[in-house]
């Protein structure tokens, strides 16, 4: 025993000093960047609606938010949304069914994908265009429509340039989401419940009412509230094709920003605010829901 | 008139023939697997009785009525699947009483079957489960329970214990056969694994590409097999080569031995090759009486097992494996050592191509 | 099934009137820009709009943003998401929620906040000087890549198992630079290349931020057309989508690539 001890060389021993982790280092320029472009921008504007000019905490500028011009273009907003996201969600579920259940030949889902997968990135100032150029006064099916089936649009009082034209516009990017989204959940509809609820003496109608529509509930619902948040806070679409002449609060906001047409800078604040207010709650049921219905897929 | 009836059925698709010229009749109250591997066509028969698949040609009677045109909704069938397919938005309670829901059954005798088939597999706590909650095997039971409900004139059951584990799937086989005895049901099981086959059916048909190889009972399918595959598939045989001295007295040479089997070779003639099966517990280790064949070989290596040794042989140019029952007193040979093989010529199978 | 027949008809029917509806603008557009000559079909939209000087100047800065956007993307992303994997797996829901924001917080109001925050006022006047705007351009752009551009990393890193990459690259003497220059880098380089072709998509065509920020990119150029031209916006359309469409298609096409070289490692 003492021999080893006298080979090795006996040493006193060293007291352990406790180490700690600097590993948090590593995600330091990450948590720096999006704290000064991301998140104090943010609340920035968050703390600056409830400001006033002499930089005292206020509720005025909230109170401001429902003055009737401001409600008029929040309510203008939350339509459009809603009309967008309902429109997309039952289009966008049809196309989807057809591809994933409708009997179709496989090689028709991949291209759909991919063309979903870009026309949902397509908004914007070249997605006006392409509908003016279509549906304008001298567009292509205005022109068709007329020429061919003596139908003329623009006598009927339809007009590109307004409520239901933006809705349209955006459902080309609302639908294609819609589709990615969607198609995933459907493929998670197991061809066993079909048959199982067959077997048991149920017909079509039944099954998806009682399992299928149920099942995807969730996934409906949660994919609407995303499609709502998408619209809301859509702007260079609607400025590029209804300008300042559909106020929906993007617009406004817009116009806030550039020339303070509010004569309120607090205000603008506080518009900004409600926006966010509106597609946090939107995204929050988003997220909730999809946990809920992967909690169901798991098993 | 058996209770099911299936004739002539054939299937094919994208021009293979995926089952072929399959019979059988089922009697009431009767329990038959289907045995094969994967691709030989057992679950699709399943599916056309089902209702899943549509036959290319052939006939399935059900209590005297062809089925074919039904729908599988029409058909009055319960069916278990391999993934227990129970909706995942409904409790175990929902999911029992879903089939008489559909049929329009009155709230009062719902609830009275649900609480029956809760206590048939002993689940009767939990009903308000939702399945996420349920472990595989009590998922499965609640699926029987589903399936039997709405009181089926047949039940099918698409390999419904290869998800689950070793131990569960022996315990759940004893109960899905005793609570098919209590109810009387005609039964259809499907299944990859011999020894539930084996334990649990009046009857199996040994399904291979397509076509049924061999019907009879667990017995009748272990010792007599008919054809190669039948007797490699169920449980472990030993293929033995050897010639035709006299097809009438059932002489043959076997390794330089000669043996007679005691019965007619039927359609051989002298000097034709012959394979003849034998099954690892028919053979033994060195002399024993009753067993007039004997044959040298050579230990290659012994597996003790515990109750079991299985040696496998080398005798001229094939292997033969045997199960010898564990003796405390007796050690097991090692491998090299030479030993005598013997068994009764008459235990040989002639087997089919 | 015998259910399929009726149903395979509605769904034809479906498709067809979805593929109508999405097609037509596309070909209406394409129609429309030929038609600048009086009575012929022609490409003089696309010849009067590609030899615009302001064309090709706002076109090669929003190209520029998209290179520096897609450089801080990387350089940013690829070490965080390695280095949470690897040795933070705590902060990755904390991570993965900062990625999140920028899908919920409207790219209006992020402006906005830049305004606000780094105007001539306070005390990163940034707003005050072009390159000044132009690093919050950068910036801004790389926060709304950054959702899509950390999700394919991420999803990249996931496939190689970093932690024996790394522990065998340390006892081989690497130190954690090299590992993620010589190692990682080359192993992502597919994710990268996949979230780099979507940013490039985004900032090419965008329009707030270069609005509000008053620089002269892409985006604010075709609004401008659009406002004052008739059959240049259709031109200009066309070569967006098909720039937009483009990206996609090779990101697909680095996607499926991917796939391959992952089977080939097994081999």
């Amino acid at each position: 025993m003492s021999t080893i001890t006298e080979s090795a060389g006996a040493t006193a021993p060293i007291p352990l000093k406790p180490r700690r982790s600097l590993a948090w280092l590593g995600i330091l320029p990450f948590l720096l960047f999006a704290l000064l472009f991301l998140i104090l921008p943010t609340m920035n504007i968050v703390i600056g609606a409830f400001q006033n000019p002499a930089g005292e905490l206020t509720f005025d500028n909230i109170h401001k938010l429902f003055q009737p011009s401001i409600l008029a273009s929040y309510w203008i907003s939350i339509k459009i949304s809603l009309a967008s996201a309902f429109l997309g969600c039952l289009i966008g579920f049809a196309i989807a069914a057809a591809i994933v259940l409708g009997g179709l030949p496989n090689w028709v889902r991949s291209p759909i994908m991919t063309f979903s997968g870009v026309a949902s990135n397509f908004a914007g100032v070249p997605l006006a265009f392409a509908f003016i150029a279509t549906l304008g006064r001298l567009g292509l099916v205005t022109v068709l429509l007329r020429d061919w089936f003596g139908i003329n649009l623009y006598a009927h009082g339809f007009n590109i340039l307004s409520f239901w034209g933006l809705t349209l516009t955006y459902l080309f990017f609302q639908i294609p989401l819609m589709i990615l989204i969607i198609t995933p959940a459907l493929d998670g509809l197991k061809r066993e419940w079909r048959e199982a609820a067959a077997i048991l003496g149920a017909n079509g109608f039944q099954y998806w009412t009682m399992v299928a529509l149920p099942i995807l509930w969730p996934a409906l619902l949660g994919t609407f509230a995303l499609l709502f948040a998408n619209a809301f806070g859509a702007v260079a679409t609607a400025y590029a094709l209804t300008g300042s002449s559909l106020s929906i609060v993007p617009i406004v906001l817009f116009a806030q920003i550039r020339g303070d047409v509010l004569q309120d800078p607090h205000l603008g604040y506080a518009l900004a605010f409600g926006m966010i207010v509106v597609t946090i709650i939107a995204n929050t049921i988003y997220l909730w829901m999809r946990a809920r219905s992967e909690r169901w897929v798991k098993s | 008139m058996a209770f099911l009836e299936i004739s002539n059925l054939q299937k094919d698709y994208a021009g293979n023939r995926v089952v072929e010229n399959f019979n059988l009749a089922v009697e009431q109250g009767e329990f038959v697997s289907f045995l094969g591997p994967s691709g030989c066509g057992k679950t699709t028969v399943l599916r056309m009785v089902a209702g899943f698949e549509t036959p290319s040609s052939g006939m399935i009677c059900i209590d005297g009525k062809d089925v074919v045109d039904l729908k599988p909704n029409q058909r009055n069938i319960g069916m278990v699947f391999q993934a227990y397919a129970l909706f995942p938005n409904m409790t175990v309670a929902q999911n029992l009483a879903f089939g008489l829901k559909v049929a329009g059954k009155p709230k009062a005798e719902i609830d009275a079957t649900v609480k029956e088939m809760l206590a048939l597999i002993k689940l009767e706590e939990l009903g308000q489960r939702y399945p996420f909650q349920l472990s595989g095997g009590q998922q499965q039971r609640v699926a029987l329970a589903r399936a039997l409900a709405v009181k089926p004139k047949l039940l099918l059951l698409d390999e419904p214990l290869s998800a689950l584990d070793a131990k569960i799937r022996v315990s759940l086989r004893e109960e899905i056969r005793a609570i098919q005895r209590k109810l009387q049901i005609t039964t259809i099981f499907v299944t990859h694994d011999q020894e539930e086959a084996l334990s649990m059916s009046d009857r199996i048909v040994v399904m291979h590409k397509g076509k049924a190889d061999q019907l009879g009972t667990p017995f009748e399918i272990y010792n007599q097999p008919k054809t190669r595959f039948v007797a490699s598939f169920v449980g472990t045989i030993n293929v033995l080569e050897g010639q035709v001295l006299d097809a009438q007295t059932g002489r043959f040479s076997l390794n330089g031995a000669e043996l007679n089997l005691g019965r007619s070779l039927g359609n051989f003639k002298a000097g034709d090759s012959i394979a003849l099966a034998l099954r690892p517990e028919a053979a033994s280790l060195g002399s024993t009486l009753g067993k007039s064949a004997q044959l040298t070989g050579m230990v290659q290596d012994v597996n003790f097992l515990g109750s079991v040794i299985r040696v496998r042989v080398k005798i001229g140019e094939s292997s033969l494996s045997l199960d010898a029952f564990n003796q405390p007193s007796v050690a097991p040979p090692k491998a090299g050592d030479t030993v005598i093989v013997s068994f009764a010529p008459e235990e040989l199978l002639l087997l089919a191509n | 099934m015998s259910m399929f027949r009726s149903s395979r008809f509605w769904s034809w029917i479906v498709l067809s009137l979805g593929i109508l509806y999405f097609a037509l603008p596309l070909i209406g557009t394409f129609e429309f820009s030929l038609r600048m000559k009086r009575g012929e079909y022609s490409f003089e939209a696309y010849r009067v709009i590609l030899s615009d000087p302001r064309f090709q100047a706002t076109f090669m800065y929003s190209v520029l943003m998209a290179l520096l956007t897609i450089v801080m993307g990387v350089l940013l992303v690829v070490p965080t998401a390695y280095w949470v994997r690897l040795k933070l797996p705590r902060w990755r829901p904390v991570i993965e929620f900062i990625t999140l924001l920028p899908l919920i917080i409207p790219a209006i109001v992020i402006v906005f906040g830049y305004i606000r925050m780094y105007n001539t006022s306070s005390i990163v006047p940034l707003t005050g000087t072009a390159f000044g705007t132009d690093i919050l351009m950068v910036a801004g752009y790389t926060v709304l890549a950054l959702p899509y551009m950390y999700r394919a990393v991420d999803t990249g890193l996931r496939t190689l198992d970093i932690t024996t990459l790394t522990e065998a690259a340390e006892s081989l003497g690497a130190g954690k630079i090299t590992i993620l220059a010589k190692i990682i880098l080359p192993n992502v380089l597919v994710a990268i290349l996949s979230g780099a072709f979507l940013t490039f998509a985004i900032v090419i065509g965008e329009f707030v931020f270069a609005a509000l920020l008053n620089r002269p990119a892409f985006g604010p150029f075709m609004q401008l057309i659009g406002a004052n031209r008739a059959y240049e916006p259709a031109a200009l359309a066309v070569i967006a989508f098909s720039i937009t469409w483009l990206c996609m298609g090779l990101m697909q096409l680095v996607t499926r690539l991917q796939k391959h070289t992952q089977v080939k490692q097994f081999r």
